[in-house]
């Protein structure tokens, strides 16, 4: 099975042909997309994606041609002026990011699926199939297809490299960038303007229902893995490649299996794992981390209890592990793993049922204290 | 326009967000080599006029003059630390390059950092006290190193006069005199800088040229004769009462009202 599928996606020709222009549709959203999150643009890309819906139908209904340069030119067109329409309110008016958003989001997107049904019924243009760029139909890739997925991606990637110290600053500190005489709105349009490309490359394969999710999962997957950036924009661009492949490969197993949903039901599956599994900021680690501050606390409120203690008239009976949990309140097996923290790091011993601090102890309660 | 000798120069400035002006028609002169503060009560339009003065934002009318020019023929020689507050310090990067951002402009497009602007970078965090943290993710860092990272930044840059929001804003008492040490440096090299600052009683200490601003300008000179106890009355309207007549607070009790009243 698992040989049948790298034989195919290597020698059959329709196969190769769809998992390049995934591959590569998914390096350069999981590329740009990094900026995107990190910008705080997540729903921007959203926006963008159901605002170029108009552009592929007006493409289309103009010029009668099913050129994917074409099409993809009139959705960029649509996207891009949607996602300055959204730059513009925000900052002229006093309407919210959000409610722009949601504002071109619906309207564009309304409209394109206005047109859609006006293409369906026009008679000459039935099969246009224009409906796959709703949720993406990968199998239909054709060589010219992926050629223009590959020729746009790499010209938006090759900007962001050239423009990479500029793009990092812009998207940490746009106020300081400003100050430091660097043309930021034009930094700013360019960076929206790739994101639009890297958007509209992939509608015709995702759709642009599901066209965000390639945006936004892959670089919020990236960022579990690591603290800086350079690595984040190459995992994320990896992880948008590599279920890009696999979406388009299961796509083509499965009779009527649409792209997008595929692609994107992978990659939750990448976020899901990272979310959950990734070292620093897993959930697993976190919890993990959590824990260990709380034993970690109790040790030194431990540490705390046997100092005031350790002179006094009830001594013995304060410091005796037994009665641990009946004064601390603690449960049997919380005080217990307490118990031997503070033993295995050497702040107490345990001499006959007692807890007796150590030097290194009693000075870890003094410092406690004076917090 | 000949060097009349003065770092900046604000003539009949007004910004006004959404036609409501905040500030009104302020005329500032201030001269090379002073640290000087900018005091005011809250919404008095403080920070507005540093990004004014930086062009961050509009001005509806007026003009801002860097070393008797205009700012967009001298941002080189201008210097910026925003708030703390206003990046999202969860961002993939760690304080070395934080700093190394300040050097971007001179690095110039395209091209990448190399260790020569490694090791500047390295000498500011060493003049910020923040060496050892150079390679420390900059969400780990406390509000006070984060602060520094951001002077650092600044400093690398060389600039001639700094504009720095808030500072002290939130930083611990070891971040507060390592950073008016740096400042105090800075001037004594002959450096200008021009710091929004919350606490009234350490004004005259760290200060030596004061704006106490309302919106309007109320004054805006040499420490001694500008922070007195009437003007102070003037910016921040009655509930200054408790300042005597040379402008001193008297006890400890006033202190803490102090700077309830800036906070």
């Amino acid at each position: 099975m698992l040989g049948n599928i790298l034989y195919d996606l290597l020698f059959d020709y329709t196969l190769r042909t769809v998992a390049l222009g995934t591959a590569a549709l998914g390096l350069t959203s999981g590329i740009l997309g990094s900026f995107a999150v990190l910008r705080k643009q997540s729903l921007l890309g959203d926006a963008i994606a159901h605002a170029a819906l108009p552009g592929v139908a007006l493409a289309f209904l103009l010029t009668g041609s099913r050129d994917p340069l074409l099409l993809v030119l009139g959705a960029a067109l649509a996207g891009w002026l949607g996602a300055l329409f959204v730059m513009g309110v925000t900052r002229q008016t006093r309407i919210k990011q959000d409610a722009a958003l949601g504002v071109v989001l619906s309207v564009f997107f309304g409209f394109g699926m206005v047109l859609l049904t006006i293409i369906q019924r026009m008679p000459t243009a039935s099969k246009a199939g224009l409906d796959r760029f709703l949720f993406g139909q990968a199998a239909t890739l054709l060589a010219r297809d992926v050629l223009t997925t590959a020729g746009l991606g790499s010209i938006a990637v090759t900007i962001v490299i050239l423009l990479w110290k500029e793009f990092k600053l812009l998207s940490f500190d746009p106020a300081y960038t400003q100050s430091m005489g660097y043309p930021v709105q034009r930094l700013d349009v360019l960076l929206t303007t790739l994101t639009v490309i890297a958007i509209v490359v992939g509608l015709q394969t995702v759709g642009v229902v599901l066209m965000s999710a390639m945006l936004v999962a892959p670089a919020a997957a990236a960022r579990q893995w690591t603290n800086r950036l350079e690595p984040m924009v190459l995992l994320s661009g990896t992880f948008g490649a590599l279920v890009g492949v696999l979406g388009a490969i299961t796509s083509a197993q499965v009779a009527q299996l649409p792209t997008g949903p595929t692609i994107v039901l992978y990659m939750s599956g990448v976020v899901l794992v990272s979310l959950m599994i990734a070292p620093e900021r897993g959930v697993v680690a976190q919890l993990r981390r959590r824990r260990r501050q709380r034993v970690q606390f109790a040790a030194e409120v431990l540490t705390i209890h046997l100092l005031n203690h350790e002179s006094g008239t009830n001594a013995e009976f304060e410091t005796a592990i037994v009665h641990l949990q009946q004064h601390l309140q603690w449960d049997k097996e919380f005080a217990q793993r307490v118990t031997r923290w503070i033993v295995t790091n050497g702040l107490a011993e345990r001499t006959d049922g007692h807890l007796r601090l150590t030097a290194y102890g009693r000075e870890t309660a003094r410092r406690a204290m004076t917090h | 326009m000949t060097d009349n000798g003065l770092a900046l120069e604000i003539r009949d400035l007004t910004v006004a967000y959404q036609e409501k002006p905040v500030l009104w028609d302020i005329d500032l002169q201030v001269p090379k080599g002073v640290l000087m503060a900018i005091v005011g009560p809250n919404g008095a339009g403080k920070s507005t006029l540093i990004k004014a003065a930086l062009g961050l934002v509009p001005a509806a009318a007026g003009q801002v003059l860097i070393h008797s020019r205009p700012y967009l023929q001298q941002r080189g020689l201008v210097g910026y630390v925003p708030q703390r507050g206003s990046v999202d310090w969860d961002f993939p990067t760690n304080a070395l390059d934080v700093v190394l951002m300040g050097l971007y402009r001179q690095i110039g497009w395209i091209r990448r950092p190399r260790r020569r602007e490694r090791e500047m970078a390295m000498e500011s965090l060493n003049t910020v006290g923040m060496a050892d943290y150079a390679d420390r993710q900059i969400s780990q860092l406390s509000g006070g190193q984060q602060q520094r990272v951001f002077l650092a930044r600044a400093l690398v840059q060389d600039a001639q006069i700094y504009f720095m929001d808030e500072p002290f804003a939130g930083v611990d008492a070891t971040t507060e005199r390592a950073i008016i040490a740096v400042l105090r440096q800075l001037r004594d090299a002959g450096k200008t800088l021009i710091v929004v600052h919350h606490d009234l009683h350490t004004v005259s200490e760290y200060f030596d040229w004061l704006t106490l601003l309302n919106v309007r300008c109320i004054a805006n000179g040499p420490i001694d004769d500008t922070f007195t106890s009437d003007n102070l009355r003037q910016t921040y309207g009655g509930r200054v009462a408790f300042i005597t007549e040379d402008g001193e607070l008297p006890d400890d009790r006033s202190r803490t009202d102090s700077k309830l009243i800036a906070a």
